[in-house]
């Protein structure tokens, strides 16, 4: 299958890429550019662990081609820390344990930055309907919330 | 890794764009909007189109327009994330807000656009698997075999519609806008669909479905209920769309629509009479969700049993006109779980 030129803005750099035109997100950022730092789960949409953000918004990498992505922004988990501070998010769940094996937890953190760019004190509740699509096998979820809510108490200056 | 088989990808930016991609490519080609339903299909080798025609790049088909006086046109690639939110469609039509938003998880929503949910392809616990899975099995007639594994004896093919906006638009009387080679038509929704689980869209496979017409909200109350395994997301294993147009207490004309209990949506045209030109009593309601479950002849092809499912269209119709009616759910039911 010939490959196609395509250009792509990835944690605010432009990456001109080659590859075919059926490989998706997914496979582009991991195998192609190198970011490992998204996952490969099902590869069908049921787990949102290959979760990256898309001008903001969460979309399923496995299920996104590159060629409709041009000109849009990709954020991936290796943009959310900025010059070796991490971010607020990754701090709450590296403090309070909310990661086990961590497959999930790439995922998990750009659902939760997307929300708490939109939201940023959200409820309990609306924390778990933003990561509905987030499946964790490890953590019973309990401590990734405490840690979304731990970020959001941060981030809106009420610091514990 | 479960890969995507190779093929070329023509992005159109207009509607005739998409239609002379079709046309050059024939019978090779499929449309393709968010790909949530069609990239899994792939990937499980149930679809190996050799080009793909992407209808995401055509702006004029996303958004929506109109109001609850005139009625809505929402474009088909509107994502479900817009429609879940629009604030029109929620006060206007809070059913099919309410199953956009019910629909997979927030990452497909802002995928998945609505006219790719009214085109969902059927589903049945021995299609939806991957390729080696199937093989080893034998194959169906759905793909790559002769027989249906679910009724042996039956010629055709019974994968259930598992579209939840679908029952939704049926019930509200919406009309879709179709462009094909032979040029445009606006069709009632319930005419986009046949009885048969391989072959379930009334319109050829390289005619677009451009646009939902919604008519005026001229009174509807409307509401949708959907079973599934679990809360966070899954498909529809059974879902309830009622809509009524109500003058003071009584009712003037009902349509009750059944999701996921046969390869299309299905109206249940008995029930719905029983409505007409009557008050929603509790006695009412009772009868007329007795006589809903008829039309509902689940097969052993999704999850949950299929005695269950049929149960719960009772309990579910009961408790959609309970909620229209402002009484709560059901003094018997209470134990029973449902999402919303
Ligand atoms: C994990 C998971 C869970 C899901 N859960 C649900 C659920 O709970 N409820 C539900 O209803 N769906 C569910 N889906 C299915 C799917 O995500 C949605 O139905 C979605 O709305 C499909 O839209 P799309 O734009 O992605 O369609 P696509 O995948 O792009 O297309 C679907 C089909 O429709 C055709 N098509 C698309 N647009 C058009 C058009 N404008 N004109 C003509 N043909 C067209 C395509 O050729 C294809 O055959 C789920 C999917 C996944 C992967
Ligand atoms: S209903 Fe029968 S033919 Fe259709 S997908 Fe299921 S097993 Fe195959
Ligand atoms: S790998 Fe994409 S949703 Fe599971
Ligand atoms: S920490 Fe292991 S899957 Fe979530």
């Amino acid at each position: 299958m010939p490959k196609t030129l395509l250009r792509l803005r990835v944690n605010g750099e432009d990456h001109d890429v080659a590859a075919a035109t059926h490989k998706t997100l997914l496979e582009v950022l991991r195998e192609e550019m190198g970011l490992t730092g998204t996952k490969h789960g099902c590869e069908l949409g049921e787990c949102g662990t290959c979760t990256v953000l898309v001008d903001g918004q969460p979309v399923l990498s496995c299920l996104a081609l590159p060629i409709e992505l041009e000109g849009r922004e990709v954020t991936t988990v290796e943009g959310m820390a900025v010059g070796g501070r991490l971010h607020p998010l990754q701090q709450a769940f590296a403090e309070l344990g909310a990661a086990q094996c961590g497959y999930c937890t790439p995922g998990i953190l750009l659902t939760a930055r997307a929300l708490l760019a939109e939201n940023p004190k959200p409820t309990r509740q609306e924390i778990r309907t933003a990561l509905a699509g987030n499946l964790c096998r490890c953590t019973g979820y309990t401590k990734i919330l405490d840690a979304v809510e731990l970020a959001a108490l941060r981030s809106t200056g009420g610091e514990p | 890794m479960l890969r995507l088989p190779p093929f070329a990808y023509l992005g159109a930016r207009t509607v005739g764009d998409a239609l002379q991609f079709m046309r050059d490519h024939g019978g090779d080609a499929m449309l393709v909007a968010g790909g949530t339903d069609l990239y899994p299909n792939m990937k499980r080798r149930q679809f190996e189109p050799s080009v793909l025609v992407g209808l995401r790049g055509i702006r004029e088909l996303g958004g929506i327009s109109g109001s609850a006086e005139s009625g809505f046109a929402i474009g088909s690639q509107t994502t479900l994330t817009r429609v879940a939110e629009h604030s029109g469609i929620r006060d206007a039509f809070p059913a099919l807000a309410t199953a956009a938003g019910l629909v997979s998880s927030p990452q497909l929503r802002n995928m998945g656009t609505i006219g790719g949910n009214v085109c969902v392809d059927t589903r049945c616990n021995y299609y939806n698997q991957t390729y080696q899975w199937r093989k080893a099995i034998g194959f169906c007639m759905k793909k790559d075999g002769d027989i249906c594994l679910v009724a042996p004896s039956s010629r055709r093919c019974w994968a259930v519609s598992s579209s939840d906006t679908a029952p939704v638009l049926w019930s509200l009387g919406a009309r879709v806008r179709v462009h094909g080679p032979g040029g445009e038509r606006v069709i009632p929704i319930e005419t986009l669909y046949r009885d048969d689980g391989i072959d379930y869209l009334a319109k050829r496979p390289d005619e677009i479905l451009t646009e939902i017409v919604l008519p005026p909200v001229n009174g509807t109350r409307c509401a949708y209920l959907k079973l599934r395994r679990r809360g966070s997301f899954d498909f529809p294993v059974l879902g309830v769309a009622v809509a009524l147009r109500i003058d003071g207490d009584r009712v003037l004309s009902g349509r009750i629509v059944l999701g996921a209990v046969a390869p299309q949506p299905r109206e249940a045209r008995e029930a719905s009479a029983l409505l007409a030109g009557h008050r929603l009593t509790p006695e009412l309601i009772a009868a007329v969700a007795e006589a809903a479950s008829k039309p509902s002849k689940p097969l052993d092809n999704t999850d949950f049993t299929h005695p269950y499912r049929k149960k719960m269209t009772r309990v579910f119709v009961t408790r959609a006109l309970r909620r229209l009616a402002g009484l709560p759910d059901s003094p018997r039911n209470d134990a029973e779980v449902a999402d919303r």
